[in-house]
């Protein structure tokens, strides 16, 4: 990963997403030191164009030789760095762009092109909060959880976010906060869920081969695994284990690594449930004891893992899908250039993203040249 | 109307299990795919058992019984109607749907509650619900 850029994070006003897209499109690429014409590989997905690859190629006016657009919810982009680098060893393109945008705040709601899920919509049920505060009371039920430790992992997040001035939530927050405030779908209330906000995404991938031409240190593809199991929350076999129990250490092995390696953490913290999930799926610790792991600050500035360090899609940014502003500050951090709280000497990321509800599980680990 | 017998057939029916799930509904019954040779259930109604790709599906009368696995309440507005309840709720024939528990307060729906199918009128539509079974054993009990 040769580039990254970010447009609109927080509030854009009058964008669009392909507008917001392309702009950080642009960035990547002037972080890159690369032109618009070099790009020969195309990966991307938003939440309102149906053909997302066609309509950003047509809107940049290129003519990619490799591009995939598979939507798989948050986990999409994840997913498509796996594949591009897979395009890129390969031989297919030799300078890949994996974009998003969106400017759900602005727009006023979460605008889709998802379709109806006929056995789940007669309920209907809050998407996507219902579906992950049906998967928190399981988790409860089943090892007592609580929803003090549910509100840990949001207290964390924006501790990070208080560091960092891309943040779009900077204020104190307390336990207490967040138990006090609206219930949206029990056990989770809006403190319990992501932000709205606007915001584009893009990372610039060539082969390895190529990296130390770019202007600035390049962050190196290690392993990755995409995994799904369900698409409605309903078909889910068990609501208490995800697919990152196997895409976590698919990953990790491909990179010929283990937990014990990994410097910085991105987990999709969509609802405060997922990061608790994905601890005990990725191996951080075992079944059930998620919501003892996150208690005491755990995962905040000090604690015992550097966990979402943007501050996450809780109180940092999320417009939609997280997954690629996740990525974003993973290259950060291991460059050495975050925003916010930078983790000293990182040099090893894994990064985890959701889609759908609980669906979609993909895992990829990054890390510095030093490392290869 | 097809025979019934043909029902959920992949070849020999012009009604997909989909339609043909609805159609019992609207008879006011509750049918369940179960499979010939190894006596699984399936939900949701599909042409061949998943996993494994058998077309060898029949509809059955579903036991109506079941057990909730999870809950939610969705907080809506009072002057939208209030909050309601979201459930899954695993049947005694091994299989998992999403449906609501009426008959009680949402908050006061428990995992592990057992809990009785009703069919529920809407207009043109029918859709399958559940209320607490007072009839057997259950309440709060792990499952």
């Amino acid at each position: 990963m040769v580039g990254v850029g970010q447009a609109g994070v927080g509030v854009a006003g009058a964008w669009s997403p392909m507008e917001l897209l392309a702009r950080a499109v642009r960035a990547a690429l002037d972080d890159a030191g690369l032109g618009l014409h070099e790009v020969d590989g195309l990966f991307a997905g938003t939440a309102v164009h149906a053909m997302p690859t066609l309509s950003v190629a047509e809107y940049l006016g290129i003519r990619p030789r490799f591009s995939d657009g598979s939507m798989i919810g948050g986990a999409s982009f994840h997913a498509h760095v796996l594949t591009a680098a897979l395009a890129l060893e390969a031989g297919l393109c030799s300078v890949a762009v994996v974009a998003y945008g969106s400017n759900q705040r602005s727009a006023g709601g979460f605008a889709s092109v998802s379709e109806p899920q006929p056995y789940e919509v007669p309920y209907a049920p809050r998407y996507p909060v219902s579906a992950y505060a049906l998967a928190a009371s399981r988790h409860m039920h089943e090892f007592g959880t609580t929803r003090e430790q549910l509100a840990e992992v949001a207290v964390a997040a924006r501790a990070w976010a208080r560091h960092n001035p891309e943040a779009f939530e900077r204020g104190p927050l307390e336990v207490a906060d967040v138990l006090c405030c609206r219930m949206v779908s029990d056990p989770l209330t809006v403190r319990d869920c992501c932000l709205v906000t606007d915001g584009a995404a893009a990372v610039v991938l060539v082969g390895s081969e190529r990296a130390d031409d770019a202007p600035r240190p390049p962050v190196y593809f290690l392993g990755g695994a995409t995994e799904h199991w369900h698409r409605q929350i309903s078909a889910m076999p068990d609501l208490t284990t995800t697919a990152a129990s196997v895409s976590g250490p698919r990953a990790l092995r491909m990179a010929g690594m283990t937990l014990a390696d990994i410097h910085v953490v991105g987990l999709y913290d969509a609802f405060t449930i997922t990061p608790i999930l994905f601890l005990e799926d990725l191996g951080f610790c075992g079944k059930g004891e998620g919501g003892a792991f996150v208690a005491d600050g755990a995962l905040a500035p000090g604690g015992r893992l550097a966990v979402n360090t943007n501050g996450g899609g809780l109180s940092c940014v999320h417009p939609g899908m997280y997954g690629l502003f996740m990525i974003v500050e993973a290259v950060r951090q291991l460059r050495g250039t975050a925003p916010g709280l930078q983790v000293p000497g990182a040099a090893t990321a894994l990064v985890h993203a959701n889609g759908g509800t609980l669906s979609s599980q993909s895992t990829l680990v990054l890390g510095t040249r030093a490392t290869l | 109307m097809p025979h019934e017998a043909n029902v959920g057939a992949p070849t020999a029916s012009d009604v997909g299990p989909d339609a043909a799930f609805q159609r019992f509904l609207l008879q006011g019954r509750f049918m369940l795919q179960r499979s010939r040779t190894n006596g699984a259930f399936v939900f949701f109604p599909r042409v061949a058992v998943p996993g494994t790709g058998e077309a060898d599906l029949e509809w059955v009368e579903a036991s109506g019984r079941g057990t909730v696995y999870a809950t939610t309440t969705v907080r809506r507005r009072p002057d939208q109607g209030g909050p309601y309840n979201v459930a899954l709720v695993d049947l005694d024939e091994g299989v998992r749907c999403m449906s609501r528990v009426e008959g009680v307060a949402s908050e006061r729906v428990r995992i592990g509650m057992r809990v009785l199918a009703r069919i529920d009128r809407a207009g043109d539509a029918a859709v399958l619900v559940f209320v607490p079974d007072g009839t057997s054993a259950g309440g709060d009990a792990a499952p």
